[in-house]
């Protein structure tokens, strides 16, 4: 409902409100604990300055040696009162969390969609899971699922402990190298929900976001169907050009389906990653996938279909591309992506090319 | 109106054995020092249970060493008692012969760990086996390093003449102390050499 | 061999104007110039170096925090870089979690504990020296990395494997590894001196249930610290050991990066209780001389301390929540947090019982204890928010958590602070900190507080993670934020208003007399500074309000305050039995010694050169450690200052 409260509350991050079954009782029962808070705070607040001024002595007071202390009395009536209430709001607090808890642990039906994310030091590898090999497709940063069914996401990392957290969808789990843990999520109605790394992960953890776009079952599929073709191969000299360019440049971290560009087992790689050990380690290790996050990069297949770069962190247009592949670091200090080098030609029969990738 | 304090009796001067601070402050230090040991163990359990038996280099480990080393040392906390009752009763060497047996029972325990030790076919960054099992036995040899300083200081004291049967507190905190090692030492064995013959029996 | 004194029945005296109050000053005082400063185990010595050392770190953290807030202050700011950033927000979280909150209150209970008790000194005068010196070295080892780039900077927890060597080369982490377990040291000493103290050498007739709350919440603090500490040493020397010889207790590959979360937060649940249950001691028994009565409540409030301890040593899971935890561990210790809160209720209570049934006087102190209770308050039920698992899931790792942190540590332990000070100024220094100026340095920092970190729960719940070194413009938090900023600025020029009404007041503070609060307790009953010997002779105790007795007039029985035994042989006190404080030893204690100072330099050297991977110099450090401890332990029973014919005329 449009309240000028929450023109000031809004951002593209708050769970204030949210959209789905794995997060709404858990958002009711925090306003519930919201409401409870303001009362107690409230109460105590009145409880503590009432007395002061009620209670105090007024007029100067000379020296407090002059003070009389007594014992007064009434004093245990305030436990007598207190206590009692303080442990009726707990234990209805446990009692409810508890509910909560057991109603949104697993999902209200057996997903029929799995995601399989992988927290990388600084961005999202998405895999889309299916008992068919051939219908599973690797994308980056961001995740499309229907509307009106759960998910089932599987977390893990190729790295550090990351946390994977779409507010409006879902609250935070862990992505924990060794081991896998599993959440899920479901939106009820379409739309952009941004999500970002919730545990400090290194330098860029500010800049690991993400967005679940959510959309009808039929437009889904469409975008799925997508996903799943390899890359067309490019029609014009300059995007060839680029294409070489990229698959010379580029290939070693980013893999794009149907081309030579296979992007590179991380789990092998030594230390941080600069040009030199990139060529260095590149030329003598084969080109592999696996199932815990075994690439350096994110899948460029369809970048185009992406409305963000480097992981919610730039807009997905001519200027953004360009700008971010020749200085990634100026954009985002510290990410695992080296400058390139490339010359202005170079660059920009690369981005012609990336521009082809739908 | 009644006396500012009434005092029926002398008061020594300087503490008596388990009157003194210093037995209370020992008390403090196994405390934390057993807390230590219990963390150690937590961290074994919690690799034992997230692996399962397959994280054991052996599901059995070998006793033919650690078992008779185990004895040893708990010997020496029956040696130490009767030291401690030799300085209690005013037989000096009786004291005396006591800890020098004690440590010596000490310093065989640490031979014989080191050369059980040195026969492992894993080290202490082979996995996380290696390095909780060296870690957890190294912290405990470092504790029975300290003992057996402790222990030499209290010989060289009980040689002088120091103690008498009403005043021979140090003979008491290093004696705990000891006791409070061979403890540990009990936990640990048991933890690491035979548990597992019940939880990864199969 | 010489004959010692084996027992002896001290002399009762009054103290009078026969009293050898000079000699026993002589035999007290600590020596003159730099010697006299390094080697004196005087408590109140230490005490005050606690406090005043704790004070430059807080204020270091809060410019820390000052630049952090410059910029957060708008979205898309670019005064830090990222790694400066995030080696500024660990540096914070390390300074005012382990160089101010817990060594502050280790301060106020040195100085304090052996005046409250009756006593001259502590049980430990040596160790007491040695906690402190080992603190300073500890702190100035972590800042040594901080200020020559080598901070850490995984935050003040430290994840791995994050901060395993793979991911976090470079010297920074292992700064901060052997930094904390050297400071653990300095931790378990003074906790077990702390524990020896209160059960052994409070004055006689001072049964445990007289003794005020602010000795049950240092007690309990120490009992914790002592079962608490050696889990985060041992995890970072686990940790050290991984970065240094690749050890695989925390890999990702062998190891389990969760044992690293477990055992750092076994540590750090308590201590977070540690750093704050002294502090409500200190507003239980400063609060009643305002309020101009006893405490509503002493044995509810006594027995909370002591089971807040105790369940906090259950709940620390609550910090692992999205861990990835089986559901019946999530509810356990959600369980167990939310009933945390039922004993910091009690005192809650009987804080706001004391106001309404007494007759409050404002004093400046006394502004800071009442506002506590409503800061106190607010920390609470934002962390009650976060004991339920599945609204923590969202609120976690947000701004909401900062907020929560720091209503309950700037609530619950600087508020009181900055209470005791004004309290206890005045028995340290012997002047009162000025009154107007008081007020004004109570308002701004508590406007300025609420106006920075109440937002800081709104932005949180609009999404805003924890850690990140800037935010986009889209985001919407940037108005929040530029709040703020600027209520931390309120509040910064508020603690410098306590800083400037120090620096005035001591040497224009107005004189202040042995009990400008006309309060109830022992240290009110000696001379503001107090003697070097504490109390001429060692009182008699017959209620928990010795000094309002006359007026409480409870029963006929009066504490004995100006008659009692002597003790004068040299550096002695009394010792009592646990419970019920009777006398059972004349306790020796020692005179001032270089030994602690030596140790630390031989342990800090040694830490230094594990740091640089020198073994031989760790070799050599250790080596004066155990010198040092020789000259400790070597068995002496020395009467200081005092030859034969002296002791001939004591006992005439």
């Amino acid at each position: 409902m449009p309240n000028p409260a929450y023109a000031l509350l809004a951002s593209p991050m708050s769970y204030l409100r949210t959209f789905g079954p794995r997060a709404d009782p858990a958002t009711t029962l925090m306003w519930g604990l919201v409401a409870l808070s303001l009362a107690v705070v409230a109460i105590i607040t009145l409880l503590v300055v009432s007395g002061v001024l009620v209670r105090r002595r007024r007029g100067a007071v000379e020296a407090m040696a002059s003070l009389p202390a007594e014992r007064g009395s009434g004093g245990l009536a305030w436990f007598y009162v207190g206590m009692p209430l303080t442990v009726i709001a707990l234990v209805g607090a446990l009692a409810w969390t508890v509910a909560v808890l057991a109603a949104i642990d697993s999902p209200p039906v057996k997903p029929r969609l799995t995601l399989e994310v992988t927290g990388h030091q600084w961005w999202w590898e998405v895999r889309y899971l299916s008992p068919n090999p051939s219908w599973t497709f690797v994308t980056a940063n961001e995740i499309h699922i229907p509307t009106g069914q759960p998910i089932q996401v599987k977390l893990v990392s190729a790295d550090v402990i990351h946390s994977f957290w779409a507010p409006a969808l879902t609250g935070k789990t862990d992505a924990i190298p060794g081991q896998t843990n599993l959440s899920w999520l479901q939106a009820d109605r379409p739309g952009v929900y941004r999500g970002q790394c919730a545990e400090f992960c290194g330098v860029q953890h500010a800049h690991m976001g993400l967005d679940v776009v959510a959309e009808a079952p039929a437009a889904f599929e469409a975008w799925r169907r997508g996903q799943l073709r390899p890359a067309a191969a490019p029609v014009t000299a300059e995007a060839l050009d680029g294409e070489r360019a990229f698959v010379a440049h580029c290939g070693a971290c980013h893999a794009v389906q149907g081309t030579d560009a296979r992007g590179q087992a991380s789990g092998d790689f030594i230390g941080p990653i600069t040009a030199s050990s990139l060529a260095a380690q590149a030329a003598a290790l084969p080109a592999r996938h696996s199932s815990t996050g075994g690439v350096v990069g994110p899948d460029l297949t369809h970048l185009m279909s992406r409305t963000s770069l480097a992981a919610g962190t730039l807009p997905n247009n001519v200027g953004g591309l360009s700008g971010w592949i020749a200085n990634p670091q100026a954009l985002k200090p510290g990410a695992q992506m080296p400058a390139t080098y490339l010359s202005g030609p170079q660059l920009s029969a690369v981005v012609s090319y990336l521009e082809t990738l739908r | 109106m009644a006396e500012a304090v009434y005092l029926d009796q002398d008061l020594p001067v300087a503490g008596l054995k388990r009157n003194s601070v210093g037995w209370w402050g020992i008390l403090c230090l196994i405390a934390t020092e057993a807390s230590l040991f219990a963390y150690l163990l937590f961290s074994y359990a919690y690799f034992a249970v997230r692996f399962g038996p397959r994280w054991l280099p052996q599901a059995h480990p070998a006793l033919k060493l650690a078992l008779p080393d185990t004895i040893i040392l708990l010997a020496s906390s029956g040696v130490i008692w009767w030291a401690e009752q030799g300085a209690k009763t005013g037989r000096r060497r009786q004291h005396l012969i006591g800890v020098a047996v004690t440590m010596a029972m000490g310093v065989v325990f640490l031979i014989v760990q080191a050369f059980e030790w040195s026969g492992k076919t894993f080290t202490i960054t082979s996995g996380s086996y290696g390095s909780l099992y060296f870690i957890i036995t190294g912290l405990h040899m470092a504790h029975v390093v300290v003992g057996l300083i402790i222990l030499g200081v209290v010989f060289a004291w009980s040689a002088a003449g120091d103690f008498t049967p009403r005043r021979h507190t140090p003979v008491l905190i290093s004696s705990t102390y000891w006791h409070f090692v061979d403890v540990v030492w009990l936990v640990v064995f048991t933890t690491i050499y035979l548990a597992p013959y019940v939880w990864a029996s199969s | 061999m010489t004959a010692w004194e084996d027992s002896r029945r001290p002399r009762i005296v009054k103290v009078d104007g026969d009293f050898p109050a000079e000699r026993l000053r002589k035999i007290w005082e600590g020596g003159p110039g730099l010697a006299g400063w390094i080697s004196s185990v005087d408590h109140k010595e230490i005490g005050k170096r606690y406090i005043v050392t704790a004070f430059v770190f807080l204020i270091l953290g809060g410019v820390e925090a000052m630049v952090m807030r410059w910029q957060l202050g708008g979205p898309d700011q670019r005064l830090l870089s990222p790694e400066q950033y995030d080696q500024l927000f660990t540096i914070h979280g390390v300074t005012m979690i382990f160089l101010y909150s817990s060594p502050i209150l280790t301060g106020f209970s040195n100085f304090l504990w052996p005046l409250l008790f009756g006593s001259r000194d502590m049980a430990f005068p040596r160790l007491n020296a040695l906690s402190y010196w080992i603190y300073l070295a500890s702190g100035l080892f972590i800042y040594a990395g901080f200020v020559t780039g080598n901070g850490a900077n995984d935050g003040w927890f430290n994840y791995v494997p994050y901060a395993s060597k793979a991911y976090d080369p470079g010297i920074n982490i292992d700064v901060y590894a052997l930094g904390l377990i050297l400071l653990g040291i300095s931790t378990t000493v003074g906790s077990a001196n702390f524990v020896v103290t209160f059960l052994r050498t409070r004055a006689p007739g001072m049964s445990i249930n007289r003794v005020p709350i602010l000795t049950w919440g240092t007690l309990s603090a120490s009992v914790s610290n002592l079962l608490a500490v050696p889990s985060v040493s041992l995890a970072f020397f686990l940790l050290w050991l991984d970065r240094q010889f690749g050890t695989q207790f925390f890999t990702a590959s062998q190891g389990q990066p969760l044992v690293w979360q477990h055992l750092f937060w076994m540590f750090g649940h308590p201590w977070v209780y540690a750093i704050v249950l002294p502090a409500m001691g200190m507003v239980s028994d400063a609060l009643p001389t305002f309020c101009r009565r006893p405490l509503v409540g002493y044995t509810p409030v006594a027995l909370a301390t002591v089971a807040t301890m105790a369940l906090g040593m259950g709940v620390w899971v609550h910090h692992m929540f999205a861990t990835g935890l089986p559901s019946l561990a999530l509810s356990f210790f959600a369980g167990a947090s939310l009933i945390i809160t039922i004993p910091s209720a009690v005192a809650v209570f009987a804080w706001t019982a004391t106001i309404w049934t007494g007759r409050p006087v404002i004093r400046t102190a006394f502004l800071f204890f009442a506002s506590m209770i409503v800061l106190f308050v607010i920390g609470g039920v934002s962390g009650v928010m976060t004991a339920s698992t599945p609204v923590d899931w969202q609120l976690t790792q947000t701004y909401f958590l900062v907020a929560h942190i720091h209503y309950v540590l700037i609530g619950i332990n600087v508020f009181p602070v900055v209470g005791a000070i004004y309290y206890w100024f005045p028995k340290m220094t012997g002047r009162l900190l000025n009154e107007p100026l008081g007020y004004w340095n109570f308002w701004t920092m508590f406007i300025g507080f609420n106006l920075g970190f109440f937002p800081m729960h709104i932005v949180g719940m609009m999404g805003m993670p924890r850690r990140i070194y800037t935010y986009g413009a889209q985001m919407g938090w940037g108005p929040m934020n530029l709040v703020i900023s600027l209520g931390a600025l309120l509040f910064a020029i508020g603690v410098m208003l306590l800083v400037i009404n120090i620096a005035i007041s001591l040497k224009r503070g107005a004189i202040a007399g042995p009990n400008p609060w006309s309060a109830p307790t022992l240290e009110w009953s000696i001379p503001s500074p107090p003697p070097p010997y504490n109390f001429a002779v060692i009182p008699t105790i017959e209620s928990r309000h010795p000094l309002w007795e006359d007026w409480l007039n409870e029963s006929p029985a009066r504490s004995r305050l100006t008659e009692g035994l002597l003790l004068d042989r040299g550096r002695e006190t009394l010792a009592t039995s646990p419970l019920d404080a009777e006398p059972n030893l004349v306790l020796e204690m020692p005179a001032d010694s270089f030994a602690p100072f030596v140790l630390t330099c031989g342990l800090t050297g040694a830490f230094i050169a594990a740091l640089f991977h020198i073994w031989w110099v760790v070799g050599v450090g250790l080596l004066i450690v155990i010198a040092a401890l020789v000259d400790w332990f070597w068995p002496r029973r020395v009467h200081a200052d005092m030859t034969a014919s002296q002791q001939g005329a004591a006992d005439g």
